[in-house]
């Protein structure tokens, strides 16, 4: 499995998804850079977290017009497999690939800390080795993680199994005391109807050792795996 | 020799009170005339005015500075560069700084703190280093007052916004509130990064010829004078020095930094640093004068945002995300390329020349030139009168254990749980998490984890742990023994996670040195970190001193921050401060003694500050450093955190209830020490101790005897429900630990939930 991480101007955790690909998962990745057209053969696109062009008129919002984008929409388009992580997440929404935006939290304030999810659907690239209703502890790390949508695209993601990771308490519900930013139902992941982009806020790429507190992500990644390879 | 320069058209007369409007003294001006044998044009007062400020010239405080200790055999750059750097092995190395952006955050909090968060990033970069860490250490009043909760809310938010965006994790600091810091709060910024020893680069001018390019961020009207404005007491004017504050980018910032390392790595330049306080001035005088060359800039070539800007303004601009290189001749396009990668600007805007002289022009006018390095070397010194206050003898010597108890303490659990409540005590939770703390994916023990952070050094086994500390209470009553204790304290942090103290980092917090008293804190309080240097080989590598933090209403606790960094040879030793493991025995090193001075049990239940601080052993703090980290070694310590504000009971508490998720119990018999008074015993702050959890209390206690250091069992851990339990004599009280983790994690929510309320009917009046 070749995968393609991509470098905008403001990514900050381009280098920790290359890492977990290349220390973690043993295979090979390289970094893609913004104003090139190309994928360098990925089999899979990581969009990173960051703050891409520093995010100043709306996350996400310029980073869908550079030039490896539209190589990343034409990829994802044939069904190639797409991760959108925090801010890859937000540039996945801007660009179209994924329903519904990712507001500013309904804290107002950044929130930097361990939460937990719980597996919606197996059904997709990134969660295919996992179990449905897993419970997953990771790092979250952002300003603008409110996930949004209208009333007919929720009923659609709830009915159409797109909803991928919910936030979670300690026994397992997903109530308002552990929804970190406001996000609408707890939605901390989505995918396309395929299954072949999904994005999410929490950060796996920093759940993949002990000695970092928790290897939740794992399973995730080696999703991929399974997914390129079949 | 003689030097030359025109005055531009419109020029203002040079009079004695532009002069001193510039904060040049009548002897300063003096010695400038001296030094050119001419009238200085404005553009020179400018200049001087800037690189002799305090904040620039350390005019007052250099002469103690030289007291300190710099040297180890791990020391690869001491005082003097931009940032300081040891080797930890390997072939690699760290780089560390700290400093203050005081005074911008008083009157600007938001961008103040930003601002001081890049300014260290680049300090560390421009060493070759990519920044892995950031900490800070902040000071503020009392946080039930609006403006203070204002002051907490903005700096948080700045110092947040800044490094999440730059992607390097904010994993440890130190905060406290007292109202000596009302007026002055304190935002000392740290950063640490980490090199290959063969990439240290350092600041230095070098090679006639060679071209002087200006890069990154153009250069505009803010900031102007910030090095001044840094350099005097705030007043009710400051707020009129608001534009003095300059604007952060952090994205152009995250832009510099990876387009300067890859410029570093490249080869084509022989030096680079940050256009930081007095900008463009500062840094192309230091790097001449480092390199002992002449310079020569032409203002004319410096990409500028707006038409019109004097040589005056374009030198003295503090704009942000600029730096200033010297390069290779020839190798100009290949920099140009570099920065253009990453959408930024290079100019080339003067050169290194054999001539020695410093020297700007506007085009071909000269409008500055100074002989030789002597612009930076000629600054005086200052050696000014030292006399300790009054007013700090009397608080000192006063007898406290004679203040009477409230009749509330007859339950200490009552006291225990008021004490977890201070801000200066309880969880920093609300600040941190809004800090990124684990990208880098290297965070072993992030924020409230440990008594210091530990970062991982990735493709070895190391790590490192960093903590900044200083209790200015004990300064102001002590300077002596506050000094050592800053720097013991913070070591005993790092060695509590496992961690080696291998060398600090300071930034010395005082008021306006022309004052005898303060100058007596600034000296005293210098020779005792001095003292604890050199006990504990932890040389200092650099820092900043921040003076004239000082208002109408008197001056700041006098607070010499350490940043201190130590190493672990394998990152598998990090030992956390929370209990983990029912059953574990308990272990005091150390010994309680009757000690209540300066403790923040006198400050926060009796509103007093007054005592002896407790007295600092610097031989015991060894032995204790030595002890715990042969216990971490060898696996016998599942637990490990100092005993600091708050005491003995703080300690207990917070390592059951500090982490929310997992909560731990403890039975505690302190009977073998009931012949001190129970205050003294639970909340004293007696140094030199600290709280162990181990499932082998035959070994660790073996350990700690043949180290010379007093050791007993205490207690046990037990589960949650059983609460924390204290036994002295025949007594015993339990707390609830939710009744403790209420306390201690919700203090802080519930002061700063008030300030939003607040907010909101502000917005609403609107």
């Amino acid at each position: 499995m070749k995968v393609g991480v991509v470098s905008f101007p403001g990514s900050n955790c381009d280098e920790d998804a290359l890492l977990a690909i290349v220390e973690r998962l043993h295979e090979s990745a390289v970094l893609l850079w913004h104003k090139d057209h190309d994928l360098q053969g990925a089999d899979v696109v990581i969009l990173p977290g960051g703050f891409s062009y520093g995010d100043y008129l709306r996350s996400g919002a310029i980073a869908r017009f550079s030039p490896i984008m539209q190589e990343v929409v034409a990829h994802a388009r044939r069904g190639g497999p797409v991760v959108g992580i925090c801010n890859g997440f937000q540039i996945a929404c801007e660009a179209g690939l994924l329903p519904g935006a990712l507001l500013r939290n309904v804290s107002l304030q950044f929130r930097s800390m361990p939460v937990t999810l719980r597996v919606e659907t197996t059904q997709t690239v990134f969660t295919h080795a996992a179990r449905t209703g897993a419970r997953l502890t990771m790092p979250i790390a952002h300003g603008d993680g409110r996930y949004t949508a209208d009333a007919e695209t929720l009923a659609r993601l709830e009915g159409e199994g797109q909803v991928v990771f919910r936030y979670i308490d300690a026994h397992g519900e997903p109530t308002e005391a552990a929804n970190p930013n406001g996000s609408m139902r707890n939605i901390a992941g989505v995918c396309n109807p395929g299954g072949t982009v999904v994005g999410m806020m929490p950060h796996p790429e920093r759940a993949l050792e002990p000695l970092l507190g928790s290897t939740d992500g794992l399973v995730l990644f080696e999703s991929l795996l399974t997914s390129v390879k079949a | 020799m003689t030097t030359h320069a025109t005055p531009r058209p419109g020029d203002p007369a040079i009079t004695p009170a532009l002069v001193a409007e510039h904060g040049i003294t009548p002897d300063e001006y003096d010695r400038v005339v001296a030094m050119l044998g001419r009238t200085p044009t404005l553009t020179e007062i400018g200049i001087i005015s800037a690189l002799w400020s305090e904040h620039c010239s350390y005019k007052h405080s250099r002469p103690v500075l030289k007291t300190l200790p710099t040297q180890a055999p791990w020391v690869l750059q001491g005082p003097g560069e931009n940032a300081g750097v040891i080797a930890i092995g390997d072939g690699l190395a760290v780089a560390f700084k700290i400093e203050s952006h005081n005074h911008p955050s008083a009157v600007e909090p938001y961008q103040g703190a930003a601002t001081g968060v890049g300014g260290i990033l680049r300090d560390v970069f421009t060493m070759g280093a990519r920044p892995i860490a950031m900490l800070n250490s902040l000071r503020f009043g009392s946080l039930d007052t609006p403006r203070v909760r204002y002051l907490v809310a903005g700096v948080v938010n700045g110092i947040g916004d800044y490094g999440n965006c730059v992607g390097i994790p904010t994993v440890a600091g130190d905060v406290m509130f007292d109202a000596a810091y009302e007026g002055n709060p304190l935002v000392n910024a740290m950063c640490v990064g980490l090199l290959r020893e063969e990439e240290l680069i350092r600041a230095k001018a070098e090679g006639v010829g060679n071209p002087i390019i200006a890069v990154g961020a153009r250069t505009g009207r803010d900031g102007i004078h910030g090095a001044s404005f840094a350099s005097e007491d705030l007043s009710e004017e400051n707020e009129a020095k608001r534009p003095r504050v300059q604007v952060g980018d952090p994205f152009t910032e995250k832009l510099l930094l990876e387009a300067s390392l890859e410029l570093i790595r490249s080869g084509h330049i022989v030096a680079i640093q940050d256009m930081g306080a007095a900008g463009l001035t500062s840094s192309s005088a230091e790097m001449a004068e480092r390199g002992d060359v002449g310079v020569t800039i032409d203002t004319t070539k410096v990409p500028v945002r707006e038409a019109g800007m004097t040589p005056y303004e374009i030198l003295l601009s503090e704009s942000q995300e600029r730096m200033l290189v010297v390069a290779t001749r020839g190798r100009e396009a290949e920099v140009k390329a570099i920065l253009a990668k990453w959408d930024l600007v290079a100019e080339v805007i003067g050169e290194v020349i054999a001539e020695p002289v410093y020297r700007v022009t506007e085009g071909d006018r000269v409008v500055a030139e100074f002989p030789g390095t002597r612009l930076v070397t000629d600054c005086p010194q200052y050696h000014p009168e030292a006399r300790e206050s009054e007013a700090a003898i009397a608080r000192r010597t006063r007898d406290v254990a004679s203040i009477s108890e409230r009749p509330e303490e007859i339950d200490p659990i009552w006291t225990l749980t008021r004490l977890l409540e201070a801000p200066t005590i309880a969880s920093k939770r609300w600040i941190h998490r809004q800090y990124d703390s684990t990208v880098r994916t290297s965070t072993v023990a992030g924020p409230g984890h440990a008594d210091a952070a530990v970062i991982r050094i990735r493709g070895t086994r190391k790590a490192i742990a960093v903590k900044t500390d200083c209790n200015g209470r004990y300064v102001y009553l002590d300077p002596r023994v506050g000094g050592r204790i800053a720097v013991a304290e913070a070591a005993r942090n790092v060695a509590c996670t496992g961690a080696t103290p291998r060398a600090i980092t300071n930034c010395l917090n005082f008021g306006n040195p022309k004052k005898p008293e303060v100058f007596f804190q600034f000296r005293e309080a210098v020779y005792g970190m001095g003292d604890a240097c050199r006990a504990l080989e932890t040389p200092v590598t650099g820092g900043n001193v921040s003076l004239y933090n000082e208002n109408p209403q008197g001056a700041v606790y006098p607070t010499p921050t350490i940043g201190m960094v130590g190493v672990l040879e394998d990152a598998a030793h990090a030992t956390r401060m929370t209990f983990t493991t029912t059953g574990d025995a308990i272990l005091l090193l150390g010994e309680p003694r009757e000690e209540l001075g300066g403790s923040e049990y006198l400050a926060w239940i009796h509103g007093t500050v007054a005592g002896a601080p407790p007295a600092c052993d610097l031989d015991a703090e060894r032995a204790l450093t030595g002890a715990i980290l042969e216990a971490i070694r060898a696996g016998h310590v599942r637990s490990a955190h100092d005993c600091s504000e708050g005491g003995l009971a703080v300690a207990l508490a917070e390592s059951c209830i500090a982490d929310e998720t997992s909560p731990l119990g403890a039975e505690i018999d302190l009977s073998s020490w009931a012949t001190l008074s129970r205050r003294a015993l639970l909340f004293g702050e007696t140094q030199g101790r600290i709280v162990v959890s181990t499932a082998d209390a035959d070994a660790v206690t073996a350990i700690a005897t043949r180290h010379g250091v007093p050791v007993r069992r205490i207690g046990t851990v037990r589960p949650a429900a059983d609460g924390l339990s204290l036994q002295i004599g025949t007594t015993r009280w339990t707390a609830p630990l939710d009744q403790l983790a209420d306390a201690y994690h919700g203090a802080i929510p519930r002061a700063m939930s008030r300030a939003a309320a607040e907010s909101v009917v502000a917005e609403g009046a609107a």
